[in-house]
């Protein structure tokens, strides 16, 4: 293998998004700037070829404003992102729609998502004679190939969405992202909406098209257990920060971050009886006032000093397994210490 | 387990409950035959997928199922009363009194012009004729009581102040107001985050022992289902599958569809080692184009010629554990 394939395929570096709220009068008066929402403070992550990457975090943790910023519909204030070796911030238009291309998007809502005036065939074929990949002929080959590769009979075509079920639609926008032949593709949410068993078909569909394509995945979920089911690694997030990340089953088995800890414990399960008491006080910190030291103090149970004056830096527990935590309690005793 | 319980008057029964709606299109079935009986300080949970008639059956209870919706079969015995032929009076004596409702969305439940202190202290001046200022002191004590800090300070706020876990708590202090017998909770938790419906569902629990309260739980999280009721009833296109114990049914299931449910959830236990989910094949039915016999029969593994012939009953009496289908041992 060539030393480009050793790396990553996509890198993201120190990236952080800020947004500016609206400026009060009374602000104006005292001088002071508009209030500064933090949605992304130093997000650093790899993703590699043919790997799943899960994203987990609760709402307003930055998992979506992540994946916007890696194609740059929104555009970062900080940090770089190497995309095959190229500087997807410093691109070109006609550079960064190649790179559109290869980095597809998948939303959360198909019902949203697919344009109800048009039908599957040209849903699906319209962005690849945009991009110039095929021309009528094989447009139409190009339609057949993916509906049946997504499973969907190939007599939907001439449908619109409304006639289509959510699991179904939901297959219409893969085949969608498909027709341009991505090498990553980013699922923001894209089984949440859908029931059990249909979520269970897409899940396996994904997983399908790694092995088969070779495509690359960041896997954005808020269920524990579909990220557990499909990635390899996973990268745990809380309010603009990742604040664990490392290879599924050793950050599921022996978290080290109390945050990751407390998600496993509030992950509603069969095979579990339920605790006494809430895995978690309190709620996730607003954006616009982050607190001081670790950003998770406000909920933390193992908090010391230190975890109120300093940032925790990241610490390898074990290779490939890195934590932001001062305390980096064991995970027997995190959990002895919640029950 | 619990059984014995199940000997004395039912706070709640429901016999052959049949939900139709009707429009131009068609008609359609949203609940058909449900039968459940639930005893005092009990909790029932009901799982199933979107369209499986759970939301309309706990709807019909308090008789607030939306237009064109009817209905058209079976009784609602509330201690011992039909619910269907009790006046509008006393009907609206029973609703938010004795039964309670909470729901998926706070947001659209919680009225945006009005402060919180108002919505709770309408509800105790309304129902409980209570005096303006005692109202406002229970309010306080209500909302302390649902986990919120500085109560006295939320009552003068607006729901769009709070967020979305402390909407649901306002919600639950409205809702145990008055002391209810049976509160109805209607996907409570699914707009929320994890850790939050830790929190929320941590505070049913510590509701429902220190009042003895019953509740009927519906999700589409079997998981949630698994922790939080005592008994478990399955539901699909309208009818229940299968129902009992809660770890009978979710540990030894019964019927196909269960199970099929069981193994199409990725399970976080397995992480790192798990092959392919099995997925139930095909779409859930358009209830307009029921299937005949058995509404699961075109989805089922185990699909035999009897099954699109006969329309399946639950093989037990309640409280065991029964299975709508009478081929899987």
């Amino acid at each position: 293998m060539d030393t480009l394939n050793d790396k990553p395929l996509l890198e993201v570096n120190n990236l952080s998004k800020y947004f500016h709220g609206k400026q009060t009068v009374l602000n104006r008066l005292m001088k002071k700037p508009p209030p500064k929402l933090v949605a992304l403070d130093g997000v650093t992550l790899n993703l590699n070829r043919n790997e799943t990457l899960g994203l987990v975090g609760e709402s307003g943790s930055g998992k979506s404003t992540t994946a916007c910023c890696i194609i740059r519909l929104y555009e970062p204030d900080n940090g770089s992102i190497l995309y095959n070796g190229q500087d997807v911030l410093a691109a070109h238009a006609d550079e960064l729609r190649e790179i559109r291309r290869e980095v597809q998007l998948i939303y959360q809502d198909p019902y949203k998502s697919l344009n109800p005036r048009m039908t599957v065939r040209a849903t699906i074929s319209e962005p690849a004679k945009v991009h110039g990949l095929v021309d009528r002929a094989g447009g139409e080959k190009l339609v057949k190939n993916l509906l049946d590769r997504v499973g969907l009979p190939s007599t939907v075509a001439d449908l619109r969405p409304r006639a289509l079920s959510g699991g179904q639609r939901q297959r219409v926008a893969i085949a969608r992202a498909l027709s341009l032949r991505p090498k990553i593709i980013i699922a923001d949410e894209a089984v949440s909406a859908l029931d059990v068993s249909i979520q269970a078909q897409i899940l396996n569909l994904f997983e399908e098209l790694r092995r088969d394509l070779g495509l690359s995945m960041i896997l954005i979920a808020h269920q524990l257990s579909v990220v557990a089911h499909l990635s390899q690694n996973v990268a745990i997030m809380y309010l603009g920060r990742i604040v664990e990340i490392g290879s599924t089953s050793e950050v599921f088995l022996r978290p080290r971050h109390p945050y990751t800890a407390a998600l496993l414990k509030a992950h509603p399960s069969i095979e579990t009886s339920r605790c006494h008491t809430p895995a978690l006080t309190g709620e996730i910190p607003s954006p616009y006032s982050i607190p001081k030291g670790c950003r998770f103090n406000t909920r933390c149970k193992f908090t010391d000093a230190l975890c109120f004056e300093v940032d925790p830096p990241s610490t390898e527990v074990t290779p490939g397994h890195y934590a932001w935590c001062h305390v980096l309690p064991e995970y027997d005793k995190i959990t002895s210490k919640q029950s | 387990m619990k059984h014995e319980v199940f000997s004395e008057t039912p706070l709640l029964e429901i016999q052959d409950l049949t939900v139709g709606f009707a429009d131009r299109r068609g008609f359609l079935m949203a609940a058909n035959r449900v039968n459940l009986r639930l005893p005092k300080n009990y909790t029932l949970g009901v799982v199933g997928e979107s369209g499986c008639g759970k939301s309309v059956t706990l709807r019909s209870l308090l008789g607030l199922v939306p237009y064109p919706g009817e209905v058209i079969a079976g009784s609602i015995l509330w201690m011992g009363q039909d619910i269907q032929k009790m006046s509008k009076k006393e009907l609206e004596r029973i609703r938010g009194k004795e039964i309670s409702m909470i729901f998926q969305d706070p947001t659209s439940c919680l009225n945006p012009v009005f402060s919180i202190g108002d919505q709770i202290t309408e509800m105790l001046r309304v129902k409980l004729k209570m005096q303006r200022h005692k109202a406002f002191d229970r309010a306080i004590e209500l909302l302390a009581h649902v986990g919120i800090s500085s109560p006295e300070r939320r009552l003068t706020e607006y729901p769009h102040q709070l967020s979305g876990g402390m909407r649901q708590r306002v919600m639950i202090a409205i809702a145990i107001a008055s002391q209810p017998k049976l509160l109805l909770a209607d996907e409570p938790t699914t707009a929320l985050d994890v850790t939050i419906q830790d929190q929320i569902l941590n505070l049913l629990a510590n509701i429902r022992e220190e009042t003895g309260m019953s509740m009927i739980l519906v999700s589409h999280d079997v998981g949630v289902v698994a922790q939080n009721a005592d008994y478990v009833a399955v539901m699909y296109a309208g009818q229940i599958m299968e129902r009992g114990n809660a770890q009978d049914v979710l540990h030894n299931p019964r019927h196909p569809y269960t199970r099929g449910l069981l193994n199409a959830i990725p399970k976080i236990e397995q992480v790192g080692q798990s092959g392919p989910l099995e997925p139930i094949p095909g779409q859930p039915p358009n209830l307009t184009e029921l299937p005949p016999g058995c509404p699961f029969q075109p989805r089922c593994p185990y699909v035999k010629d009897d099954c699109t012939k006969v329309s399946m009953e639950l093989d037990r009496p309640e409280p065991e554990h029964g299975t709508a289908c009478c081929f899987v041992e």
